[in-house]
């Protein structure tokens, strides 16, 4: 018996303003407690909010980078609930008439089963809204009470819908990690995970194909990606036994437990979710005029979807090539900057980009932000390969020494005797001696042992000290051997 | 443009039930006893008879407003303003401990 899963997610996406949403208390992460929390964020008698314009702005930035509708007028609304962590008793929010209003993401899906092959889907964004975040409880040892750090409460997060679109655990998490690459992309949010700056919130239900929509669960703030697709597996798991056992799926917020890799229902009480929404008095509508529309797109990078395309098309590049290249701005800035070099070899960039030094990158725990070879460095090496002064053994070399130590390009190739030799008679003449050496293996391949023309190979370049132009040896050795 | 809905479900003409009072007092967090229930159930009616006369009014062809006053809000520059004043702020919280505000034990 087959069983749909049907996906939506809720994105919140701290925003990457110096100051709070609605007050002008730092956002800094990692402060000591309640040394950023103001008046307003403590919700003193008599403060009012006021709108802070670089959240609004972000908030623009990411309407326009998913082809969404921004609102020309949008609305606060306040959600009301008591938790010792919000001290106004509401949440600012946006609830009937969020500043983003619908969109689409384009996502590359890689399916987690080895034989299917990687496609593209569109996901659509239901809303995008502006709200605050709330403060920070600490259940440590109080003497049976609870800490409270306000820091937090009030910074701005920019609250990501979408529809019901994804069926798998992997287009889940396609899905979300193309919005942080975007976010971090448009650079309105740093994406840092681990401090909270980007959580989801995944609504999972199941149904028979064609049947109307089943009753969903909420897993609550998943901050990782590893722990999303774990989670998704395990709820959609335990609602189809749950199905097939003769039981129904109730509504329920529920956590996941990352050292059980179960999910489980939060405890909520029957008036949980009655938030009495209503426009907050305090703050008027927000007014986005379409100059300002404008101005914003003008300061929007290239986004990874088009330059994903512009690789393909132009540069002649794998689908699956592109989209690692545009995982991040960095890197797409990195294979940019090297190509400029070698406009002509989009492939061997990419190529060296994406193993050599990825693989550099990977073992040595660091980003492309941190790389020690600069793309000047990496330009120049290559076009020591285009121009065949170097072969790409001896090119894997110029790249070790300058990760370790650094230099200059030409240096190190004369430092290291890694010039391959291109002159033809050179060639010709180690090759001659090879042949007049090895006579009877001369013989053999002329009989039919094809194989062992490896063996002249190597013969050679030993000969060479590795510094024959493989290309070159190939051809002078074939035309040798065949007599 | 989704039309204003009222926040609790209850349909203006309708008058209100004991029980619409004890949910909304129990929301708010307030304990109330019977007969404070009965008294605020009468004033509330009172206040929702009015808002059924309002919306006996036409409106037809008038655009719903989300505030009283028809302006847009003005914006404020990112910039951080506040400096640190914890120390006045927790002089007057009831309990802190390693900066922090101690409250009554919260368990989700």
């Amino acid at each position: 018996m087959t069983w749909e899963i049907v996906i939506g997610l809720e994105v919140h996406a701290q925003l990457s303003t110096n100051s709070k949403i609605f007050c002008g208390a730092s956002t800094a992460f990692g402060a000591e407690p309640n040394t950023q929390a103001d008046a307003v964020s403590l919700a003193l008698p008599g403060v009012l909010p006021v709108l802070n314009k670089g959240a609004v702005e972000r908030a623009i930035k990411f309407g326009l980078a998913t082809g969404s509708h921004i609102a020309p007028r949008s609305v606060f609304a306040r959600k009301n609930y008591f938790y010792p962590d919000l001290p106004k008793g509401y949440q600012i929010s946006q609830f009937e008439l969020p500043v983003v209003g619908q969109g689409a993401l384009t996502i590359q899906v890689a399916p987690l089963s080895g034989n299917a092959k990687p496609y593209e889907k569109t996901v659509r964004i239901t809303r995008a809204h502006l709200e605050e975040d709330a403060g920070k409880s600490l259940h440590g040892d109080f003497h049976g009470m609870t800490g409270i750090d306000l820091n937090r409460a009030g910074t701005p997060l920019l609250e990501i819908v979408s529809e019901p679109d994804m069926n798998s655990a992997a287009e889940a998490v396609a899905y979300a990690k193309a919005l942080h690459t975007l976010v971090r992309w448009i650079g309105i949010c740093d994406g840092n995970m681990q401090e909270g700056s980007f959580r989801c919130d995944v609504n999972v239900s199941v149904r028979k194909p064609g049947e109307p929509l089943g009753t969903r669960r909420e897993i609550k703030n998943l901050n990782s990606f590893k722990f999303m697709q774990q989670a998704i597996d395990y709820e959609v798991q335990w609602q189809v036994d749950t199905i097939e056992n003769g039981g129904k799926v109730q509504q329920a917020t529920i956590l996941f437990n990352p050292d059980t890799g179960e999910t489980r229902a939060m405890r909520s009480k029957e008036d949980a979710h009655d938030y009495r929404y209503f426009p907050d008095p305090d703050l008027l509508p927000l007014e986005i005029s379409p100059e300002w529309i404008e101005q914003m797109r003008a300061t929007l990078p290239e986004l990874p979807q088009t330059k994903q395309a512009r690789y393909v098309n132009e540069l002649g590049l794998s689908v699956y090539d592109a989209s690692i290249l545009t995982a991040s701005r960095e890197m797409a800035d990195f294979f940019e900057a090297v190509l400029a070099a070698v406009p002509n070899d989009a492939k061997m960039c990419a190529n060296w980009i994406m193993g050599e030094l990825n693989a550099q990158l990977n073992r040595d725990g660091l980003d492309m932000a941190q790389c020690p070879i600069s793309t000047q460095q990496l330009g120049s090496m290559l076009m020591r390969i285009v121009d065949g002064t170097i072969s790409n053994s001896g090119a894997k070399e110029v790249f070790r020494t300058m990760w370790a130590d650094g230099g200059e390009v030409d240096a190190i190739i004369e430092a290291k005797g890694l010039k391959q030799v291109s002159d033809a008679g050179a060639i010709e003449k180690i090759v001659d001696e090879i042949m007049a050496a090895n006579a009877d293996k001369v013989a053999e391949y002329r009989s039919g042992k094809d194989k062992l023309f490896g063996f002249f190979v190597g013969q050679a370049m030993k000969a060479s000290k590795g510094q024959a132009n493989p290309a070159q040896l190939n051809d002078i050795l074939k035309a040798k051997l065949a007599g | 443009m989704i039309p204003y809905q009222p926040c609790l479900n209850i349909v203006f003409a309708m008058s209100l039930s004991t029980q619409d009072v004890e949910k909304v007092a129990r929301l708010a967090r307030l304990a109330m006893s019977p007969s404070e229930i009965e008294t605020s159930r009468n004033q509330l009616n009172g206040i929702f008879g009015l808002i059924a006369e309002m919306q006996a009014v036409n409106t037809d062809g008038v655009e719903p407003m989300s505030h009283s006053q028809d302006l847009a809000q003005r914006l404020r520059e990112d910039k951080v303003t506040e400096s640190n004043q914890r120390e006045a702020f927790q002089a007057v919280a009831p309990q802190v401990e390693q900066g922090l505000f101690l409250v009554p034990k919260v368990i989700e």
